[in-house]
């Protein structure tokens, strides 16, 4: 374990010894004369998982310049040698084909690309984020009876709210995970795409409305970080940043409890983005307990939110946020997708729309009265839900399981990755829409 | 936003939802407008004083001469390129300042204008514009063509795109410019979250600009397929033509994809219709989707031409046949195809399943087996000849060392798990700037140098074309290679302010480099003003000042309107070097009339009306909406009514014509 | 690609320029390469149908809890409209038949009665689209009908720029004759005509029996 550490200015470090064997690879090639010189964080991260993507960037660059290095040095001779002015060179106008170098001219890529392709490969199997983690680093398995540390994600105009509900706790722009657990983030966002990076941590993956993305990750060490939405989502984008710490399990323990003690008290909120200018008018203080009025208040769009801290949280809030029904009396997009699986609800839910309007009509469009659905809609929608109720645990997880054998690890025997998509018939209570890409939604 | 709804809220039947709210508040933008107002108020005096209006007209604007028309799109691309690196130089200058709690001089509604106009003029209205406009000059005179196959089409194409560069330049003085990225993901492109009218200038900007592209790419494969100097058959065809072929089979295969899309934003938009929505069963990540099936096969659009230019610049500057024709040919043809398989490796982040990804990144990897080859064919072209290093040599050279760096950044890209740590980030950014400025603009300038004598008659001027070469190529790895290590450092793009001070000496380096990169520009302004200047000393009587291989250097510089008094035949590659090698004389006697269409102004009014449509649509001026689409429906319907559309250059002008091209030749022979 | 194929040096000079110049050139026939042209225009159209199908594949089982197509399609009707638009391509291919014997009388008459037919078909879709819009389906109801909408007006949409290129032609076949040019025209426009055809046979199997069964 390393000592803490700031990943993005750790005093000290700049020009420390290479940590790892790729990298020294890398140093021999006198690449990194340029990158030592600065903390590139991506190559030289906490995380178990994004230290294996940054080794494969290492990896692929070396296999290339197997082949880009001798053809840029060509380039340069050849430029050099044939110039007009030395006539001691070769000259023949008329010679444009030799069959053995066009073989190596198209044999040379493709052996490269074969490689590449084959780490490509395993490489995205086993580092697919959707894929529970199945070692803590190069040496220690993950143990059977593990249990994954669950964190809830949404992106907000323009700041993270983050969910522990195994803890009951949830924070706004802080992020605090043990070292050595796996973790298991569920995201969503709460109306534009955003992406959730912590680049100490693992790779990014997108955050998007009425969808949920998965992302397993473990922290190695200790450390001291940031996290941030990598996708542009609008005016108050570029101060969509986090802390993320790195902590022991007992000060993870520690942390919780300071979380459910200072998280009671109202505590500032960022500001409001006002009219014109993009500053000001601070928002109304948060705390106490995230239930879905405080949700929707915090919803509203904000920017320079500091750390907020709720000592409480609704157990379904997160459920709500992705199905897009915090807001009293809409529809949730689970109950409107099992409806459609059904075949919808014909004429008679026909002008339901005050509870399915989300945000079509303007960010505030859900905030609208209250619908009035017919007592056709009221019967079906009592139906899906006890369904729904009778059901527990039928929501089909998205993840991946990686395989409970180390040696599986390089890439043997991976299982064929399901897709997420849902049944028709079987699965009455169905997930928010999958991020899957399909071009099938009714498959 | 939510906040600006309210702000601009006004709507009147007459004006729409213009009104004076619209005039931007912020002073840089004042400023520019006013200097943008004065500037076009001398060009117009100049215009009107020197009684110029009468000459652009007939000789231009109406023209369906398609060197003309192509001059014409170098021009547009040129302008829209000056403005283009206007937005990039101040988001280095914002970027490189905004550390230590200093917000920089541009506040979010203005840097987020800025970085979207960047990439939408860049991408459409600078280089298709350039790329189209060498093209149109070019691949006529290659195929040994009088003109191309719908000349009408080809000036309303151009009107068209020009129509989509002026509602981009209105947006900056009138209302604002989308706020979104330049491609505009919904949800946040949908109304609830860009309300006003900056998204709307982007679509109809787009839109009306597509349309133009496609005929234009309707109008090449057609030229290229009908048109050829008999004998000439598909394998004698320079490169430049295939890659140009390559390049509108692409367009056309691929821009009807963004008509489609932008459609369905524009109903999404304007109707309330469910297509990218996130309620009522919309689906955005089908948009996302959708608009890089077009959005690949776009990158290649724009890549492949300037392929064919190195080939010839290459193959002319060594002295030598191409290596390897028929591979490079087929590697034109595999990329063709498989850049329509690729479209989701800009969206490994997105959550698709690792089969498919790996599946994307496999194919987009692939695609770099036929560009290496195409890598090396230029290599061996070069081996065992005698390169001159002219100014598009040199051109060449440096696209050959700076392309191979994008290129292999772009493979790393392709690995999908290495694209989740790398995705979004300025490595991206350094690698597409790697490869469009490395490829496609380095392409551009070689081929500017390379057919400037032939379009005008004067070769450029060497010093400032080499002070533009040394300030840009070291330029362009200042502001690009810190990008590399911002993005390997986690530092992801489009960000306005930084906390960390540690990486601010990184935007410092960048900005030195734009710095670099400005002065480059000018040398290359002063480069065109200098050759325009000395044209007497730098001019070439022969037609074929760089010896070259292809048929556009066997006609006069610049070429006679019909191009060919005699159409060529063609019995090998690099017609003209085989006509040259048997020392065939022109004919000089036995000269036809010659049958050329006529000029129209149906284009550019069309056109015209058009950008009236879209501002109309995008201010919600309705009246005026449906008087112009009443009007671009009645005006062509109007057009189809003439029938007389061609005319015949009598003899003795083709003969006058060529006995000054006669007292040319011998006259450099002299 | 290596050896020279040109004629040797023992040609004089004017055989040269006979091999290598095309001496006795006529004009090219006028709009040579219109119907290529065409043609790939069409197939550029074609993808911009792809297009909506693909969404209409993405979306069509999105009813947000509304109706679906089982609720909505009579498929009577929509039979009856098929009719129309077959009917008006067979009386299309009439015209042709007429043009190529160069009847200019005949020709006109039956691109009328094309235009009769598409014009019913046009009227058919508007009373299915007023229906629809009278119950409450609209386009902003839902994904699925998002793009049943834009798929099928879109498809309307061509059509009614065919009407109108229709009467341009009926109107300039009568001003100049059958012409080379007009020919050429009559040709465009029937395979629009045909185009649009296929398009709503595809439309027709892939969204309405598709959804009816």
């Amino acid at each position: 374990m390393q000592p803490p550490e700031s990943r993005l200015n750790p005093p000290g470090r700049r020009f420390g010894p290479f940590r790892n064997r790729a990298m020294r690879v890398v140093g021999a090639l006198g690449l990194t004369a340029a990158l030592s010189a600065c903390n590139t964080l991506v190559l030289k991260p906490s995380g178990d998982v994004a230290q294996q993507q940054g080794d494969l960037v290492v990896v692929a660059t070396l296999l290339m310049l197997l082949i880009v290095v001798p053809v840029m040095l060509a380039v340069v001779i050849f430029a050099w040698r044939y110039r007009a002015n030395n006539k001691d060179a070769k000259y023949e106008p008329d010679w444009d084909h030799s069959t053995q170098l066009e073989l190596m001219i198209w044999a040379a890529p493709l052996l490269i690309i074969i490689c590449l392709g084959a780490v490509t490969w395993t490489s995205t199997h086993l580092l697919d984020p959707y894929r529970t983690i199945g070692r803590i680093d190069a040496q220690t398995q993950v143990s059977q009876d593990a249990k994954p540390l669950e964190v809830e994600v949404v992106a907000l105009d323009w700041k993270w709210l983050f969910i522990y509900p195994e803890q009951g706790v949830a924070t706004v722009n802080e992020l605090v995970v043990p070292s050595g657990r796996p973790l298991n983030f569920k995201i969503t966002s709460a109306n534009v795409m955003n992406s959730f990076y912590v680049p100490a941590m693992a790779g990014q993956i997108y955050a998007m409305p009425g969808m949920e993305t998965r992302l397993h990750a473990v922290m190695n060490s200790n450390v001291e970080s940031v996290g941030f939405s990598a996708n542009y989502s609008g005016a108050g984008f570029t101060h969509m940043r986090f802390k993320m710490r790195s902590v022991s399990d007992a000060d993870f323990a520690k942390w919780v409890g300071d979380v459910k003690t200072t998280g009671t008290k109202p505590q500032p909120a960022g500001d409001v983005i006002a009219a014109e200018a993009f500053t000001g008018v601070p928002a109304k203080q948060m705390g106490g307990t995230l239930d879905r009025a405080a949700y929707l208040e915090l919803e509203k769009p904000t920017q320079k939110v500091p750390a907020i801290r709720f000592a409480n949280v609704d157990p379904k809030l997160y459920d709500a946020v992705v199905n897009m029904c915090v807001q009293p009396g809409k529809m949730c997009m689970s109950e409107m997708m099992a409806l459609d699986a059904r075949g919808g609800m014909g004429k008679a839910g026909i002008r339901n729309v005050q509870m399915l309007s989300y945000d079509k009509d303007g960010r505030d469009s859900a905030v609208a009265e209250s619908a009035n659905p017919s007592d056709a809609v009221k019967r079906e929608l009592a139906w899906v839900r006890a369904l729904c109720e009778q059901m527990p645990g039928q929501v089909r997880d998205g993840s991946v399981k990686a395989p409970s054998d180390l040696r599986s690890l390089n890439g043997a025997g991976i299982p064929a990755p399901q897709s997420i998509g849902f049944g028709g018939e079987d699965a009455p209570a169905l997930p928010a829409k999958p991020a899957h890409i399909s071009l099938n939604s009714r498959n | 936003m939510a906040i600006e709804a309210e702000a601009h809220n006004h709507w009147s039947p007459l004006l729409g939802r213009l009104w004076l709210d619209a005039i931007p508040q912020e002073p840089i933008v004042l400023a520019t407008f006013v200097v943008v107002m004065l500037g076009g108020a001398a060009l117009v005096a100049g215009l009107t004083y020197f009684k110029l209006w009468g000459y652009l007209w007939k000789e231009w604007f109406t023209s369906v001469d398609h060197k003309k028309i192509g001059i014409m799109y170098m021009i547009l691309g040129l302008v829209m390129f000056l403005r283009g690196f206007a937005d990039a130089i101040m988001m280095r200058a914002q970027q490189a300042m905004a550390f230590n709690g200093n917000d920089g001089y541009l506040n979010a509604h203005h840097y987020d204008q800025v970085f979207t106009a960047h990439g939408v003029i860049m991408i459409f209205f600078v280089a298709m514009p350039f790329v189209t406009g060498l093209m149109n000059y070019i691949v006529p005179l290659q195929i040994g063509a009088r003109d191309v196959s719908f000349p009408f089409l080809n000036n309303f194409s151009f009107w068209m795109t020009t129509a989509g560069a002026v509602l981009t330049m209105m947006s900056l003085f009138v209302g604002e410019f989308a706020q979104t990225g330049w491609l505009a993901y919904p949800p946040l492109s949908n109304l609830a979250y860009s309300p006003w009218v900056g998204v709307d200038y982007y679509i109809w900007s787009l839109q009306i600009a597509g349309v133009g592209t496609l005929l234009s790419g309707v109008n090449l494969v057609c030229t290229i397929v009908k048109m050829r100097a008999p004998g000439m058959t598909m394998m004698r065809m320079p490169v430049f033509t295939w890659t140009s072929l390559c390049t509108n089979i692409l367009i056309v295969a691929a821009f009807p994809v963004l008509t489609a899309v932008m459609t369905m934003l524009t109903v999404d938009r304007y109707l309330g219709f469910n297509f990218f929505s996130n309620d009522f069963g919309g689906s955005p990540m089908m948009y996302v989707n959708l608009i890089w099936i077009w959005g690949h096969p776009e990158v290649y659009i724009l890549i492949l031409p300037l392929f064919g230019v190195f080939s010839e610049v290459v193959s002319t500057f060594s002295g030598k046949r191409l290596f390897g024709y028929s591979s490079m040919v087929y590697a034109t043809l595999v990329i063709t195809i498989l850049s329509y398989l690729v479209w989701l490796h800009h969206f490994f982040t997105m959550g698709s399943g690792a089969s498919v990804n790996s599946f994307f990144g496999i194919t987009t990897m692939v695609i770099s087996i036929p560009t290496g080859a195409k890598l090396f064919n230029w290599l061996f072209t070069m081996y065992r000849g005698r390169i001159r290093y002219e100014l598009p040599m040199m051109w060449t050279v440096a696209f050959m060392l700076t392309f191979t760096v994008g290129g292999m950044t772009g493979v790393l890209l392709a690995v999908p798990p290495a694209d989740f740590v790398l995705h979004n980030s300025l490595f991206l950014i350094a690698h597409f700037h790697n490869v469009i400025i490395g490829g496609v603009l380095f392409g551009i300038f070689a081929a500017i140098n390379f057919w400037w004598p032939k379009a005008f008659g004067f070769k450029l001027n060497q010093f400032w074309g080499k002070v533009s070469f040394w300030l840009w190529v070291p330029g362009f790895w200042f502001a690009f290679m810190p990008l590399y290590i911002l993005g390997l450092m986690g530092v992801t793009r489009r960000m306005r302010v930084f906390d960390d001070p540690s990486i601010q000496i990184w935007f410092v380096i960048a900005a030195f480099g734009a710095v670099m990169i400005a002065g480059g520009i000018g040398a290359m302004l002063v480069q065109f003003a200098v050759s325009i200047w000395k044209r007497e000393e730098l001019k070439d009587e022969t037609g074929d000042p760089w010896n070259g291989r292809t048929l556009e250097w066997s006609t006069s510089s610049p070429p006679p309107e019909y191009n060919f008094a005699f159409t060529p035949l063609v019995h090998d590659l690099d017609a003209w070097d085989d006509m040259k090698r048997c020392g065939v004389q022109r004919p000089t006697s036995g000269f036809r009339p010659i049958h050329m269409p006529s000029g129209t102004g149906t284009g550019l009014i069309l056109a015209g009306l058009s950008t009236s449509l879209g501002f109309a649509m995008i201010w919600y001026i309705w009246w005026l909406a449906a008087v112009s689409f009443a009007g671009i429906i009645g005006y062509a319907i109007f057009h189809t009514f003439n029938y007389k559309r061609d005319y015949h250059i009598p003899v003795e002008t083709v003969e006058a014509t060529e006995a000054e091209r006669t007292r040319q030749l011998a006259a450099a022979g002299a | 690609m290596t050896a020279n194929t040109a004629p040797t040096h023992t040609l004089d000079q004017a055989q040269l320029q006979a091999a290598f110049y095309d001496l006795n050139e006529h004009d090219h026939p006028e709009g040579g390469s219109t119907m290529l042209g065409f043609w790939v225009y069409l197939m550029s159209d074609c993808l911009i149908f792809a297009m909506l199908f693909a969404a209409y594949g993405v979306l069509g089982g999105s009813l947000a809890a509304g109706p679906g197509p089982k609720d909505l399609f009579e498929l009577p009707l929509v039979a009856l409209n098929t009719a129309m638009l077959l009917f008006s391509s067979i009386t299309y291919g009439f015209a042709m038949l007429a043009m190529e014997k160069n009847n200019k009388g005949a020709t006109q008459a039956w691109l009328l009665v094309t235009a009769v037919f598409g014009a019913c078909f046009l009227g058919i879709e508007l009373y299915e689209f007023s229906n629809l819009i009278h119950e409450g389906a609209t386009p902003m109801r839902s994904g699925f009908l998002t793009a049943f909408f834009s798929l099928v007006g879109t498809h309307g949409l061509h059509v009614t720029f065919g009407l109108i290129w229709l009467f341009t032609l009926v109107v300039q076949v009568g001003k100049k004759g059958l012409i080379p040019a007009n020919k050429r025209r009559l040709m465009c426009l029937s395979l629009f005509w045909h185009f649009l055809d296929v398009i709503w046979i595809g439309v027709f199997t892939f969204v309405y029996l598709m959804g009816m069964l």
